[in-house]
């Protein structure tokens, strides 16, 4: 048996999934995820149908921030754009197959708007042009009534598609299911593409990007677009899992925790937002847990609890950045080849 | 005087009076900024913690204001320590990113303290004197010329402190080029806990000050938000630029709460967000920052 994996011929390298053993794991996974409604709890699916949608969100993230390395603070503004978009459109009549891609492109489209100012910037000063996206979405949301229900909120009319109805957790499990899979492989191939190498080009040094003739503000533009349609999408998906939609479900403090997700899973790996929003609704529902329990055993001290959740989510967040920089996703990778060449590891 | 502008002065000048504050905010931005590129995005926090030990000394514990806000200062200052030394420290050297990441973490933690310690209600605090003073025909509260005066009279000190004392000196060495400084002799590690300390002082008096404003509740960190950007307007590592850039977003806030509500309401609270952006396109270096020469 070989102490590695060597290929032999590109075609073989080129493969997405190298081994048979990834093959096998994988495919079990999915299996696992198909099966998951008919031996989880109603709690569980709920809870796996929010992973998936963070796990949407977050590809879109990452391909901003982990592969093209521009930091997104506007992140769920985009999401709630897609949400709205996505919901006005199915309530007025058009079909929810229709109307989802649309909330993705209106969301990438917004996206484009204030990509542009990213033409001359960069770094810190495009953070802060996120941040204002973030503020301007948001104030539109809350203060266009006519259209989003302002303050109050909208209801939103739950979508179908054929057979499907999506007010029912169990239906909506699977379209989420199927279109989190859908992103996590057009990540990959975005990514492995062309167009992929040249957002990691840009990442890693713009001018050396600029001079080997990768367009700086086309693909800047594209990864804003990207990732904004991945917003969109999730966006439409939220609606659909919350019912009522408020502008509370898209400010600045659930763009913030986009991307914590994104950078404890691993910024620029593709699974990076697959291990981070794993660890986080973990971490999140564990402590709910936790605190529940205490609060019925202390009914007197409930702030005290809530408080405490607050701070052991924060403190974990600034260990794991200490201790573990590069993501979930690096200490994978090396829990992983550690295996492969066990046990000889030279 | 007509009325028209009189009426332009009491938007201006209430506006100023609330930039500065923000200028003495963002210039703990700049701070930390220069000397240690790291956007500290916890400064809201800093912000709301200090106003309410301030809040906390005066009205539980019933201490004279000045000696609960000399007490905040210390607090103050063992925060930017503390913060700086066990979360900043072992991060040098990471990708900006993380580090960033890092300060976000740290809004959670000190937002939990907080609520653990005082829990979730807005409190006043009701120092100052409420009546308003007469300025030419311009009603102004009190509050507001104290503000304004104890603001700018701090951006005054901190200037001078800048320019004439050794730490001062120190600091702006280790800003314009660290390596060089460190080969000086100066301890770059120093410096970095003094700008902790230095924003985290101010930011506190920028917490109570705002705090005695409109009360003191957990709303208070969106001050931090609030005040990015007055930072861009004036370039992230222009001090100067910070201080113009704040007063300009106060101004411009007042403004538009004024002359622009009818059309748009509440367009007061995104309207330096728009006006950011325009900025951010025309110059991107904001209106003082270092623009960065690329030659290839």
């Amino acid at each position: 048996m070989p102490a590695g994996l060597f290929h032999q011929s590109y075609r073989t390298d080129e493969h997405v999934l190298q081994t048979w053993f990834v093959r096998i794991w994988l495919a079990a996974f999915l299996a696992l995820c198909v099966a998951f409604p008919f031996i989880g709890s109603k709690y569980m699916v709920s809870t796996m149908i929010e992973i998936g949608i963070a796990v949407i969100a977050c590809h879109g993230l990452n391909i901003l921030t982990g592969f093209t390395g521009q930091i997104s603070l506007g992140h769920a503004a985009f999401i709630g754009v897609g949400a709205y978009s996505c919901s006005i459109l199915n309530a007025h009549g058009v079909p929810f197959i229709v109307a989802l891609p649309f909330g993705g492109v209106m969301a990438a489209l917004i996206g484009l708007i204030f990509g542009i100012p990213s033409l001359r910037l960069r770094g810190l000063y495009l953070a802060m042009a996120t941040i204002a996206a973030q503020f301007i979405i948001e104030f539109t949301i809350r203060r266009w009534d006519k259209l989003t229900g302002g303050v109050e909120g909208m209801y939103v009319d739950a979508g179908t598609l054929g057979p499907l109805r999506f007010n029912d957790h169990l239906h909506l499990y699977f379209l989420t299911l199927f279109l989190a899979v859908l992103a996590t492989i057009a990540t990959k191939n975005i990514v492995r593409a062309r167009s992929g190498r040249a957002f990691v080009a840009i990442r890693d040094r713009y001018l050396a990007a600029e001079v080997i003739g990768v367009n700086l503000f086309k693909y800047r533009l594209m990864s804003f677009a990207a990732s904004s349609f991945y917003a969109g999408i999730a966006g439409g998906l939220m609606a659909q899992y919350l019912e009522v939609i408020t502008h509370e479900s898209f400010t600045i403090s659930q763009s913030i925790d986009y991307l914590a997700i994104c950078i404890i899973g691993g910024l620029g790996q593709v699974l990076g937002p697959v291990f981070g929003v794993a660890f986080w609704f973990a971490l999140e529902r564990t402590l709910e847990w936790g605190t529940t329990a205490l609060n019925t055993a202390y009914p007197l001290h409930i702030t005290w609890f809530v408080s405490i959740k607050e701070i052991v989510f924060g403190v974990v967040i600034i260990l794991f950045l200490v201790f573990e920089p590069d993501g979930l996703a690096a200490r994978w990778r090396t829990i992983r080849t550690y295996w492969k060449l066990w046990p000889f590891s030279y | 005087m007509d009325s028209e502008l009189q009426i332009f002065m009491q938007f201006f000048l209430s506006g100023l009076a609330m930039g500065s504050i923000y200028a003495l905010v963002a210039m703990g931005f700049v701070l930390i900024y220069k000397s240690t590129s790291i956007l500290n995005l916890a400064q809201g926090e800093f912000l709301m913690f200090g106003a309410y030990i301030c809040l906390s000394f005066t009205l539980d514990f019933k201490l004279n204001f000045f000696a609960s806000f000399l007490i905040t200062m210390v607090f103050s200052v063992l925060l930017g320590l503390v913060v700086e030394r066990l979360v900043l420290r072992p991060l040098i050297g990471e990708p900006i990113i993380t580090v960033i990441m890092v300060t976000l973490a740290l809004t959670y933690v000190l937002r939990g303290v907080v609520i653990m310690l005082w829990g979730n209600d807005i409190r006043q605090f009701n120092i100052f004197p409420q009546e308003p003073i007469d300025l030419w025909g311009v009603k102004l509260t009190q509050l507001y010329l104290w503000s304004m005066g104890i603001s700018l009279s701090l951006l005054a000190v901190f200037a001078v402190f800048f320019k004439y004392s050794r730490t001062g000196i120190f600091m702006r060495a280790v800003a314009d080029h660290q390596t060089a400084a460190q080969s000086m002799g100066i301890s770059v590690k120093k410096v970095f806990a003094i700008s902790w300390c230095i924003a985290a002082v101010v930011s506190s008096i920028g917490g109570i000050l705002v705090g005695n404003i409109g009360g003191v509740g957990v709303e208070l960190s969106h001050i931090g938000l609030k005040v990015l950007p007055a930072v861009i307007f004036g370039g992230l590592d222009s001090v100067l630029g910070a201080i113009i850039g704040g007063l300009i977003v106060g101004v411009l806030e007042f403004l538009s709460a004024g002359y622009l509500d009818p059309y748009i309401p509440a367009i007061n609270e995104v309207f330096p967000f728009i006006i950011l952006v325009l900025v951010l396109m025309i110059r991107p270096y904001g209106l003082f920052g270092t623009e960065e020469i690329e030659r290839v």
